[in-house]
């Protein structure tokens, strides 16, 4: 199966190759290059998935690698994995790429930069491909970070935009920072277990040689990349901001895929996260998952509230997997990477609408604000119902993705709690995130669709459906929106009897567990590849319980999105209750969900001031001391010279000036006897006789 | 023969373009490139015999130059010097078409210069004999003082002397060292002192005391070429000043003279004194790599920022070979190789926007992606490879040093980390203030993108940084064996005396 899979990908990386070289010579600025790319990428997945289920193995696993790096006694292959979750995160990224490489066809239409689009999402979906199907933490961290640059290239496309071009430098920038703890995690692993394969590090950890605290450490750190990746709570901040992006851009990258590679390393790492990492994991998923959806509720961008939500949804999963509901986590990636795209789409279609509308009457009215909008349902009839059909999914409703999905993640925090009664927030985060995301996505389809356009007529003249490339995309993934594609053989395929999913993903035991297990029991050695298969009888043990619990859990669920979707109609519909009054009465707290809870504004103060303020001191000190003491060295040896180039010129030369003046002198007074005249020379010679002569007489 | 052609050659050319007529400029240049190219023809012969997974030097050459004082005409290579002499060449020969419409004043000169810095860089490189080297060290010294003295910027005056004075100022006190060190090692052959560096490395046995001064001595001459912090602020005034192809062949080559020395000096000579100054040194290099990006964050000025990023890079550098590992070792040379790669490119990128607007204040720009996408499009791969993007090559080196000094010390492997989230901080933000948003400056409007010249020049490197990223192991498997030597050394010496905190 490696083949096929290596064409998936590498076709887009050959496309983004051809377009980057020869796009624009090419016929419709070769876009039809990108789309067969991914499209027949997505046929050879879909065929995987079809062997996959045929085979119906739990423990299906294919790998190939080639050496890559080799220093020392340390061989670092670069290699694909392939099990039956790589599988389904092949289809999920290949048909939600696919289908809006074929929705951007519509609405990037006439951009000046056509071209470069596609080859960007091509780039991302050999990236995004590239990262699910590597075998190693290194690999994995690179590829990582390559969707992590297509990000940032296509939050920041439109860049003559300043918040586009801020919105994906602080993307890049805050991914890093997670990305600094994932290296960090990596060189832990590598340094005490010697392999960064995937296998291999379960079977190190299984083995007993890395444990305890360090293990705690490892899976923290590694979570860290997943919280910047998937936005979690507190490096959440840049996931909103990046909906300056084209609109299919969030649909593909902000909701569906790539955010949700960090929940796909999370469920990677399953095996050996220790219990404290997984309840850190948890707490963060459970907070970003309430924490995102209070904002959620106060935003009137469309984009922002569908934005908050992912994060939202992330948490979710994100605490699924920390609770220990990993085939429930993973599941919600996959369903909610359908209904998510095909929410974000369709409130591209909207702005796309919207922006047509508003500029034909010249209106500078935000195309995107929801206060704006109103009563498209009759102007847009197959956006609003493919935008309800998702809404439902997305907040649970009976019959929808969403329900099996979300349902069996509350069961698992709630089976959690019920386990270890201390971290009984758990599941109260969950409910209480249900609850909300229930109202703002009604509030949200309401204030679009419901009522009359608020813009006037004139503009609402304007308003059409969007062309039909861009409804097919919506009408498909709506589609998929339903249980039925997921349903067979159980009602819930997440339901360890006879659930599909279950069968194929199942909750791998905890290689650290597996090692304490076989220690105490007979002190001998464990076998790495017999780790896993362990775990069978406590899964059975607790099976009864989690029924009773899924039938709680699903009782609840059911509940409080009704709840939700009641209160956002009785406010947004029927009119019975005030928004603006509930507004005045919440006071602080509205102010604090409708400014995002000053997350932003914390950080400007603390991060961004301090280290600016801070490199202030640093630019002070380079000029004022380190070259200060340069200079001012300088500047002593210059003082040195010049005193003794005094010294020189008055000391040593004047001494030799000295010397010379004194000889002169001399000279000078001697040359009056050598005038050189004879006549001189016998009246000296005449006078020094006489001198004689008068000295000896006297004596 | 072939190790001293490579020397000579580029000496030879530099001679012949002095005797060719002043008038002739565009024959000078072609003479001056020729010259280069044989010269790196030669280097890539050199690297076509090397033979891979040998540790000692190759095609060694030996020839008595002063009997009387022990000084011989001692060549070789090894895998430390080999990617180090490939890089020169190559950055000559780029640098030469890089200055071939920027430099329009004195041409005569300024190819007679480069080529003898040419012969100096080769020469320090593939010295195997103390006094060679020493010549080479100075020779290096004079042609660079007249390049940033002549065609630089307006304070080149104050920036070459500065330049000049730190690095007279290490290198005398490497002089003492050197003499020391001659004054006790013996030619087995003939019993004089000799200035033979494999004898020396051989007999250097020196007690602790004596191994300190040695080390400092040498290390402080290699510290200023580095530059370790705080010795770098002869290179941000240097840098900027520089004209573009001086910058490139200070960053890309110059600096690693330093990083170089301390690999085939330092270490295997003073392995105790290196492992007693381990955490000094990586204290410093830590310090350097943070201070070198909170300073390239807040520059004005492109080019110093690039030169603020390299004391960054080179902080790293000193860091790998400070691990004392074959991570940290390989890790750091290899990033050498890489800063020469992707900081020759960036000063090579900021040179094309000098020419046309003559200005390097990101305050000019703005919004210039739209008017110049080829250049925008390598400008950010290369800020990409320095970075440390995967799948470009500073990933590979840091990633590598990070690794080796995360087995030696792990506290410094996370400040190290940090390094690397304000090296994106920087750049980024460079990036966005030069080429986003909306054109601010009318003038920008009408800026030409990268010529066929330009685009090749900095092409070659876009390539070189993409295959080391994909695909390093051809590199580092020549520099391994070598490394392992250097430190094969320091078990023998090093861990049985020092003991480890």
């Amino acid at each position: 199966m490696t083949e096929p899979a290596l064409y998936i990908l590498l076709a887009p990386l050959a496309a983004f190759a051809v377009m980057i070289f020869f796009g624009k010579k090419l016929p419709r600025g070769g876009d039809w290059v990108s789309l067969f790319a991914i499209w027949s990428g997505l046929a050879v997945s879909l065929y995987l998935l079809a062997q996959v289920l045929f085979a119906y193995d739990p423990d299906f696993c294919e790998t190939r690698s080639i050496e890559w790096l080799v220093w020392g006694d340390f061989r670092l292959a670069a290699g694909m994995l392939i099990d039956n979750m790589t599988v389904v995160m092949l289809v999920v990224v290949t048909l939600v790429s696919a289908v809006v490489h074929l929705y951007s066809v519509g609405y990037m239409r006439g951009d000046p930069r056509y071209t470069l689009f596609f080859a960007y999402l091509s780039f991302f979906s050999f990236s995004m491909l590239g990262l699910v199907l590597a075998e190693n933490l290194i690999l994995i961290y690179a590829f990582w970070e390559l969707v992590g640059l297509s990000s940032y290239l296509l939050i920041g496309f439109w860049y003559e935009k300043d918040s586009a071009a801020n919105a994906g430098k602080k993307a890049f920038i805050t991914n890093r920072v997670g990305d600094a703890g994932m290296l960090i995690g990596i060189l832990l692993v590598l340094s005490s277990l010697g392999t960064v394969s995937l296998h291999g590090i379960a079977d190190g950890v299984a083995a007993g040689k890395l444990g305890g605290g360090l293990l705690t450490a490892v899976g923290i750190c590694l979570f860290m990349g997943a919280v910047g990746k998937s936005a979690q709570f507190p490096l959440h901040v840049w996931l909103p901001d990046a909906m300056e992006g084209p609109t299919p851009v969030s649909a593909l990258i902000h909701a569906a895929t790539m955010v949700a590679a960090g929940v796909y390393l999370v469920a990677r790492l399953f095996v050996i996260l220790s219990f404290d990492a997984s309840v850190v994991i948890a707490y963060v998923g459970g907070f970003t998952a309430l924490f995102a959806a209070t904002i959620a509720v106060a935003q009137n961008d469309i984009k922002r509230v569908l934005a908050y939500s992912t994060l939202s949804q992330l948490g979710y999963m994100v605490m699924a997997l920390g609770a220990g509901a990993y085939t429930a986590g993973f599941f919600h990636l996959v369903t909610h990477a359908m209904f998510k795209a095909c929410l974000f789409l369709g409130s591209g279609s909207v702005i796309h609408a919207m922006h047509h509308a508003l500029q034909h009457t010249g209106s500078h009215a935000d195309a995107q604000d929801l206060r704006n909008m109103g009563g498209l349902r009759r102007k847009m009839p197959l956006t609003f119902w493919t935008f309800l059909i998702s809404t439902l999914a997305l907040c649970g409703v009976p019959l929808m993705s969403g329900f099996l999905s979300k349902d069996s993640i509350l069961a698992g925090t709630l089976a959690f709690a019920s386990e270890h009664p201390a971290h009984w927030l758990l599941p109260v985060f969950g409910f209480a995130a249900a609850a909300l995301t229930a109202f703002y996505m009604f509030r949200l389809v309401y204030l679009a669709f419901s009522g009359t356009f608020r813009m006037g007529a004139d503009a609402e003249r304007h308003l059409h459906e969007s062309p039909s490339v861009m409804i097919v995309p919506l009408v498909i993934l709506s589609t998929l929106c339903f249980f039925g594609f997921y349903t067979l053989p159980a009602f819930n395929p997440t339901t360890p009897e006879g659930g599909w999913f279950a069968h194929l993903l199942p909750t791998p035991a905890r290689a650290y567990g597996v090692a304490h297990y076989a220690a105490d029991l007979s002190h001998e050695t464990v076998v790495p590849g017999e780790a896993f298969e362990q775990v069978a009888p406590h899964a059975e043990h607790s099976a009864h319980g989690s029924h009773a619990i899924h039938t709680i859990a699903m009782m609840i669920s059911i509940f409080v999105a009704g709840l939700g979707i009641l209160i956002a109609s009785m406010g947004y519909y029927w009119n019975r209750i005030s928004p603006a009054l509930w507004q005045r009465r919440l006071g602080f707290v509205y102010r604090g969900m409708y400014r995002k809870w000053w997350i932003d504004e914390i950080y400007d103060v603390t991060v961004v001031w301090g280290t600016l303020g801070f490199t202030r001191v640093l630019t002070w000190f380079d000029l004022r001391v380190i070259d200060g003491l340069v200079d001012g060295s300088a500047w002593l040896t210059r003082q040195w010279s010049r005193l003794s180039g005094w010294f020189d010129l008055r000391g040593v030369d004047g001494f030799v000036n000295f010397t010379a003046w004194f000889v002169g002198i001399w000279g000078r007074f001697v040359r009056l006897f050598q005038g050189g005249q004879l006549q001189r020379y016998i009246l000296y010679t005449l006078a020094g006789v006489g001198l004689v002569l008068i000295l000896s007489v006297l004596q | 023969m072939l190790l001293s052609l490579c020397i000579a050659f580029p000496a030879l050319t530099a001679i012949l373009v002095l005797l060719l007529p002043r008038a002739q400029e565009t024959l000078v240049r072609w003479v001056a490139l020729t010259g280069s190219l044989v010269t790196f023809v030669a280097t890539l012969a050199v690297l076509a015999l090397f033979r891979t997974g040998e540790a000692g030097f190759q095609l060694v050459e030996n020839v008595p130059w002063i009997p009387s004082l022990g000084v011989q005409w001692h060549l070789g290579v090894d895998g430390i010097s080999l990617f180090l002499v490939l890089l020169t060449s190559l950055l000559t020969v780029l640098c030469i078409v890089g200055s071939w419409s920027s430099i329009r004043e004195r041409i005569k000169e300024y190819h007679f210069f480069f080529l003898i810095l040419e012969t100096g860089l080769i020469g320090v490189f593939l010295a195997l004999d103390l006094f060679v080297f020493y010549v080479m060290w100075e020779v290096v010294l004079v042609p660079m003082f007249f390049l940033i003295g002549v065609w630089g910027g307006p304070r080149r005056v104050y920036a070459t002397v500065k330049f000049f004075l730190f690095t007279m100022a290490g290198s005398v006190l490497m002089l003492i060292g050197i003499l020391y060190v001659y004054f006790h090692t013996t030619d087995p052959a003939t019993g004089r002192y000799t200035f033979d560096l494999i004898v020396a490395t051989q007999q250097s046995q020196f007690p602790m005391a004596i191994q300190t001064w040695l080390f400092l001595a040498f290390a402080l001459a290699f510290a200023i070429k580095v530059p370790l912090f705080p010795f770098h602020t002869w290179l941000p005034d240097a840098h900027t000043e520089a004209p573009t192809a001086g910058s490139v062949i200070l960053a890309g080559v110059l600096l690693k003279m330093g990083t170089y020395g301390f690999l085939r000096f330092c270490l295997p000579m003073f392995p105790d004194a290196t492992m007693a100054f381990v955490p000094l040194i990586s204290v410093l290099a830590i310090i350097g790599i943070l201070y070198g990006a909170l300073m390239a964050m807040v520059q004005k000025d492109v080019k110093r920022l690039v030169a603020y990023s390299s004391v960054a890079h080179l902080g790293f550098v000193m860091l790998g070979t400070f691990a004392l590992n074959l991570e940290g070792l390989s890790g750091s040379l290899l990033q050498q190789i890489n800063h020469g790669i992707s900081t020759g490119a960036l000063f090579f990128l900021v040179g094309v926007i000098y020419d046309r607007r003559h200005t390097r204040l990101t305050s000019d720009y703005g919004g210039i992606a739209k008017v110049m996408p080829v250049y925008a499009t390598l400008f950010m791969i290369v800020a990409l490879s320095s970075v440390g993007l995967p799948g470009l090559n500073g990933f590979v080196g840091e990633f590598l040093i990070l690794l080796g000094t995360f087995a030696a010390n792990a506290s410094y492997a996370v400040f190290g980390t940090a390094g690397i989230i304000l090296a994106a901080v920087y750049l980024l933000w460079m990036y966005q203030r030069v080429f986003f948003g909306e054109i601010t400056h009318e003038e920008n409007r009408k800026l030409k993108d990268v010529t066929l010249r330009e685009g090749l020049t900095i092409g070659v490197l876009v390539a070189l940084a993409i295959w080391i990223g994909v695909y390093p192991d051809p590199f580092l498997a020549r520099m391994q064996p070598s490394l392992d030597l250097v430190l094969s050394r320091f078990h023998e010496t090093g861990l049985s005396q020092v003991v480890i905190p």
